[in-house]
């Protein structure tokens, strides 16, 4: 791609074009700010420690990571109310805990006892918390945009002014069931936001190899709608565009499409060691990590200290701790229990 | 009461649940102004209007992904294929998604759909002629219903719609008896005719039909008939002609597929020792294989003969109204099934 031939890296090309213009007045709302560190926080650590418990303990199954890309599902979900919908991916965790699912539902579920949040039948690629407006996260690549579609169909007939985002990725990009549900969105105008997760790599296969174009959101005109692409290293830029695209929902203007350029610190899943990324790429993006970046702007700001943010930090450690603590304590599921999920 | 046709009887199903229930709504391919391909939804949309009744693009996925989006957000969507070849076409949220949600979530979360699809071989050729019912059959989450006269497609569709899981309704498309959609069906001569639903008449006040329940449709001592949609009648038919040679022919018709009624079924197999099983559909791995399978095994002390399978031939239909009815079962073939059973 030509684009690549101007730049000496691949972050330095996405800083350029997604320098978006911020309303920085608006964005001096230290609650708001502080709310979306905790989050952020809480993400960070819980992922943490379900990485070392699946390195050391028999904590079952698999792990997709969203190590790095907190600020995306922070800062969309932070412009949602919670009686709107939200559908995630295989990598859900952020999403999860973004938008409202607690830490010890969470890894009860992780650990697949009876007190997780799908009751031990889901695990780490089926996470379901409808109190929270969390409809799931699907393990099927793009499978969850059409069920998204249906979410802001149901809100739309409702008349609350209720939204639905469904999160995918740069892989999920090309599946065809992604291509049907946009189409459908724009065509009836539905209350919903489509939220991409570009971090650079399907697995192995870097986004140029799979797309023709350069970006996600340049299909967005292609479907009728508007799209944006955004730094999702940066929480307030990616929180700015999800409020414009959650606003336009909910006044019946139809969906958006929002691609948000990010990076995992972490393989595809497990421990895989992501050979095929370049290692100053990671050093590069690792040096972006939405958390710092969000301490800075506040001290630099004047909202907050230091100290404040470590403080913050301590309490959402102590928060893990108590939910990894919970789960393991919790009961088993009861494998006789299970035929009675299958039909209401 | 009322000699309507199965056309009819669903639409006025669709209509009396759209009535009873305001989150019921209905979305498919021409099915709104245009009343459908086979004239079934005719009027449904002018009485409701575009919020409840809506035409969709040519988006399987995103057809079926909508319902199941719309039913886990409150809603009770009926979501009508053009034609059940085309279930390929959005596959993955059927059995992924609609079937799995419920056991995904720990019980929490169901997915209160109805998909309803056309079925049977009419001389469209291999891809607008299967019966393609075992692939929801063997969808562990999925109910199948599949009527074989008016009021049953009336009852069981009213069913099915207040049913809180998903559920694939199966209606025969030489069964809708409709001839004035004259572009659309045309009449084929010989055993592929056009027929009116043959049956009980429709009463006209409220009633339903359970899923999970069998009609005896014929009673007999020699034989079981265990048959499904058209097949009923040609089976009925097969059995008239058998009066003269004094073999005594019981014709079960489950009318659900799942939850199979095998209590009805094996209860016939008890009393007349043989059992004939009759579908539509390809021979190898089919909703006959199966029944066939049950009853051998939890019937066998009962049993004179081996349980035989009458279906079409493992082959894609072929265009050829000669070649279609070479490898169709039709009466005369079933009487020949039931014969070579007697002498055994």
């Amino acid at each position: 791609m030509a684009y690549l031939a101007l730049f000496q890296s691949s972050s330095e090309y996405f800083m350029e074009v997604v320098k978006l213009p911020r309303d920085k007045e608006k964005l001096r709302d230290k609650k708001v700010l502080m709310s979306m560190l905790r989050k952020m926080y809480e993400i960070r650590l819980a992922e943490e420690a379900v990485y070392h418990a699946f390195l050391s303990e028999p904590m079952p199954g698999t792990i997709h990571q969203s190590i790095g890309e907190e600020a995306v599902a922070v800062g969309i979900c932070h412009a949602l109310r919670p009686d709107d919908y939200v559908t995630s991916t295989h990598r859900g965790h952020a999403h999860a805990i973004a938008k409202g699912a607690t830490l010890r539902s969470f890894f009860a579920e992780m650990y697949a006892k009876s007190t997780g949040m799908s009751g031990g039948m889901g695990g780490s690629m089926h996470l379901f918390d409808k109190e929270h407006g969390f409809l799931g996260s699907i393990g099927i690549v793009g499978a969850g945009i059409p069920i998204a579609c249906g979410a802001a169909l149901a809100a739309q007939l409702e008349g609350k002014g209720q939204v639905a985002v469904g999160f995918f990725g740069d892989g999920a990009a090309n599946e065809g069931a992604v291509h049907e549900a946009m189409n459908l969105a724009a065509v009836w105008k539905l209350p919903v936001v489509f939220v991409c997760e570009n971090n650079l790599y399907a697995v192995s296969t870097p986004v140029e190899n799979s797309m023709a174009i350069a970006q996600v959101a340049d299909r967005a005109v292609a479907y009728g709608m508007p799209g944006v692409t955004v730094d999702g290293m940066d929480v307030l830029a990616v929180y700015d565009q999800a409020v414009e695209a959650v606003e336009r929902a909910r006044q019946g203007d139809g969906p958006s499409l929002i691609e948000c350029m990010t990076y995992r610190f972490k393989g595809h899943s497990r421990f895989e060691p992501a050979t095929y990324r370049p290692k100053d790429e990671l050093d590069e993006w690792m040096a972006r990590d939405p958390i710092p970046q969000l301490i800075r702007f506040l001290v630099q700001q004047g909202l907050a200290s230091e100290a404040e943010a470590d403080a913050l930090k301590a309490e959402v450690e102590a928060a893990v701790k108590d939910a990894v603590a919970f789960a393991k304590a919790s009961p088993d599921v009861d494998p006789s229990q299970v035929p009675s999920f299958v039909f209401a | 009461m009322r000699n309507i046709t199965m056309a009819e009887a669903i639409n006025e199903a669709i209509r009396e649940e759209m009535h009873r229930d305001p989150r019921v709504i209905l979305f498919g391919e021409d099915v709104g102004a245009f009343g459908g391909p086979f004239m079934v939804t005719k009027g449904i949309f002018d009485e409701f209007g575009p919020h409840r009744v809506r035409d969709t693009p040519i988006s399987e996925s995103a057809i079926i992904g909508c319902a199941v989006g719309a039913a886990v957000a409150g809603w009770r969507p009926i979501a009508e294929l053009q034609y059940s070849d085309f279930i390929t076409c959005g596959f993955d949220q059927l059995v992924n998604q609609a079937a799995k949600i419920r056991l995904m979530s720990g019980g929490k979360i169901s997915v209160p759909m109805v998909l309803r699809a056309p079925i049977g071989a009419r001389v469209r050729g291999a891809q607008h002629d299967q019966c393609p019912e075992a692939w929801c059959v063997h969808t562990p989450g999925l109910k199948v219903a599949i009527p074989s006269t008016a009021y049953d497609a009336k009852g069981l569709l009213k069913a099915a719609i207040r049913d809180d899981n998903p559920v694939v309704f199966f209606e025969h498309k030489l069964l809708y008896g409709n001839r004035s959609a004259s572009a659309a069906d045309k009449a084929v001569p010989g055993e592929l005719a056009l027929q009116d639903a043959a049956g009980p008449e429709v009463p006209e006040g409220e009633y339903v039909v359970p899923l999970g329940v069998a009609a005896v449709r014929r009673e007999g001592n020699d034989v079981t008939v265990v048959a499904t949609a058209l097949m009923v009648h040609k089976a009925l038919e097969a059995a008239g002609q058998l009066q003269e040679t004094e073999i005594s022919v019981e014709i079960i018709d489950p009318r659900t597929l799942v939850p199979l009624d095998k209590e009805t079924i094996l209860r016939s197999v008890r009393k007349t020792g043989r059992a004939l099983v009759v579908t539509e559909e390809t021979r190898t791995a089919s909703c006959a294989a199966e029944i066939s399978a049950m009853i051998s095994e939890e019937a066998f002390d009962y049993l004179d003969a081996p349980v035989v399978r009458l279906c079409t031939m493992d082959m894609p239909l072929p265009f050829a109204p000669l070649a279609q009815k070479a490898v169709i079962p039709d009466a005369p073939a079933i009487r020949q099934a039931i014969t070579n059973l007697m002498a055994r």
